[in-house]
């Protein structure tokens, strides 16, 4: 096992992909399961290199099902555990994303979106996934997605990322973009000591008297890794604190619940975003990835011309703020929402803001990023 | 407000290393200049002779939008490149081209720089490192970023035991827009 290059330190310029994979590494991550896609294959090719160097596992899979099933054992072996894809690949992950959640997995997925439906136009970027993210998988549950706008976010993302799913026990989402992840800029690795690392949350009771899906006062159980002499049962099926399979209506409403619930609650701790001259702003743009960068130049425009316009960058999309959106609401005319698809976040703006504000979609179908001036367009409009 | 900004815009074909040079004068600006740079590159799915393209703003504010808009020089190593892209550039902007690769349109007003990259990658021994060569000129004919931070990015970009020849390669093209210049 060879630790020399265990971890990078300084400042590097590196585009999304690469940052992704140094800040799993940063983080802890360990093993990493996954088949090339574009435009996520550099953060596969990335750990392919980085991976065993610093004594971490790295296995290209048959496939995406099997990509994500190792990530979910390699987790309950004791391991941090990613996995990097892009739309079809994502498609395809879904239904070991469900078990992940069902087994309460910590994990982190990334998905560098382009467009779609289907292979669509593979190295083009796209935000179509937004909403695959939040639902894709069936069932009801709560998830956790969090959109980069620069390589230097996706590699704090990464770190994030495996925190939150240590500290909330799911698959954790990081939703970059093929503009994003083949963008190079400076990306700075913090010292090993600097970064924050949440540890897994440990069972305190001996082997014989732990129940795996016990949650302590915050909804989230102890995990024990497999090997450490706990005996115990995990499965996709509905189960008790037992981890048995409990098949009723009971069952199903206490677990499913407390699964929603446990990231629901904590959504205030758990929501990022970045907000700009919205106090007093007629019109407030809401926007995340690649696409709030652009939004920037439009809103530029737009103040230069008099029009008083604020910015509410989503750093985390799941769970959505929908507190704040609705705060806004209250004090603004329009929300104007640019993305790269044909309206998904937009909704949940438009139902956050409980018609207290009208919200403008400004579509993009992919392949490229908006004209800035389309945006700015949508503003003068809002304004009016 | 008005950001010191250039837009530099590299384009040839697969295989000739312009997404290399696009990587090493971002580079040379975030690490070694220590102002911000974007990098970005459109390429073909052909590992060579595919057209392709490498944008690099450089800029004393954080850049929001990632893309050229307005080249301040266009660099252009193949006809198929020159001829996708000198419309865009503005007429007073300078086009730097590979005269043996490249026929220019002179209608267009752009002040032409010469330099002959290939051929002199060719006298060195390695026409591969004609991107180099380039990055000389480009580092002798602008003043966007110092030659001395592009010389340090590219001994950190190239394969071990080949830096002799690409400090070679990058000095050639320097003296030769030394040259030009008079």
């Amino acid at each position: 096992m060879t630790t020399d290059r265990a971890h990078l330190e300084g400042e590097f310029f590196m585009s999304g992909d690469e940052a992704c994979a140094e800040g799993a590494i940063s983080a802890g991550c360990r093993f990493f399961a996954g088949y090339p896609i574009t435009p996520a294959t550099e953060i596969a090719e990335r750990m392919s290199d980085r991976l065993p160097e610093v004594g971490g596992t790295y296995i290209q899979m048959e496939d995406e099902l099997a990509s994500m099933a190792a990530v979910l054992g390699a987790s309950w072996g004791g391991v941090k555990a990613m996995t990097a894809t892009s739309g079809p690949g994502f498609s395809l992950m879904m239904e070991n994303i469900g078990l992940g959640l069902m087994m309460e997995t910590p994990c982190v997925v990334a998905n560098v979106q382009r467009a779609g439906p289907s292979t669509g136009l593979p190295t083009l970027v796209a935000q179509g996934d937004m909403m695959q993210a939040r639902w894709g998988s069936h069932g009801h549950y709560s998830i956790i997605a969090l959109s980069p706008s620069s390589p230097q976010e996706v590699y704090d993302h990464a770190i994030k990322a495996f925190n939150l799913s240590e500290r909330f026990r799911l698959p954790v989402l990081v939703m970059t973009d093929g503009a994003v992840g083949h963008m190079y800029e400076k990306v700075v690795i913090q010292p090993r000591d600097k970064v924050h690392i949440v540890p897994r949350r440990k069972p305190k009771v001996p082997p014989g008297e732990y129940r795996p899906y016990e949650p302590d006062a915050d909804l989230v159980p102890p995990m024990a890794n497999s090997g450490e002499g706990y005996r115990f049962h995990v499965t996709g099926l509905t189960h008790d604190e037992r981890g048995y399979p409990a098949m009723d209506a009971e069952a199903q409403d206490k677990l499913i619940r407390r699964l929603v619930e446990k990231v629901e609650k904590y959504s205030e701790e758990i929501i990022e975003m970045e907000e700009d001259g919205i106090d007093g702003a007629g019109v407030v743009i809401c926007a995340y990835g690649i696409t709030a960068r652009v939004s920037l130049i439009a809103m530029e425009r737009a103040r230069s011309e008099g029009i008083s316009v604020g910015m509410l960058r989503l750093v985390t999309v799941w769970p959505f703020p929908q507190k704040r959106i609705a705060e806004i609401a209250r004090q603004v005319k329009a929300f104007v929402v640019p993305e790269i698809n044909y309206g998904q976040i937009s909704l949940e703006v438009e139902r956050s803001a409980g018609g207290a504000a009208k919200t403008i979609l400004v579509p993009h179908m992919g392949g490229a990023v908006h004209d800035p001036q389309v945006i700015l367009e949508a503003i003068r409009q809002a304004a009016k | 407000m008005m950001a010191h900004n250039h837009e530099i815009r590299l384009c040839g074909f697969g295989g000739q290393g312009i997404i290399l040079a696009g990587y090493i004068i971002g580079q040379a600006a975030t690490i070694y200049e220590g102002v911000n740079a974007v990098f970005t590159q459109d390429y073909g799915p052909e590992a060579r002779g595919g057209a392709c393209r490498a944008d690099v703003i450089i800029s004393d504010q954080p850049v929001n939008y990632p893309y050229v808009e307005n080249p301040s020089v266009l660099v252009a190593l193949s006809q198929s490149g020159y001829d996708k892209y000198y419309r865009d550039v503005d007429p007073d902007i300078p086009v730097i081209i590979d005269e043996d690769l490249v026929t220019p349109d002179r209608t267009a007003g752009n002040p032409i720089l010469t330099v002959p990259a290939w051929r002199l990658a060719g006298e060195l021994g390695r026409v591969a490192v004609a991107n180099v060569v380039m990055l000389g000129f480009f580092a002798g004919a602008t003043d966007f970023i110092s030659p001395d931070a592009i010389k340090k990015s590219i001994l950190a970009s190239v394969p071990k035991g080949t830096e002799e020849l690409n400090t070679n390669a990058f000095e050639r093209g320097f003296t030769h827009a030394q040259k030009t210049k008079g």
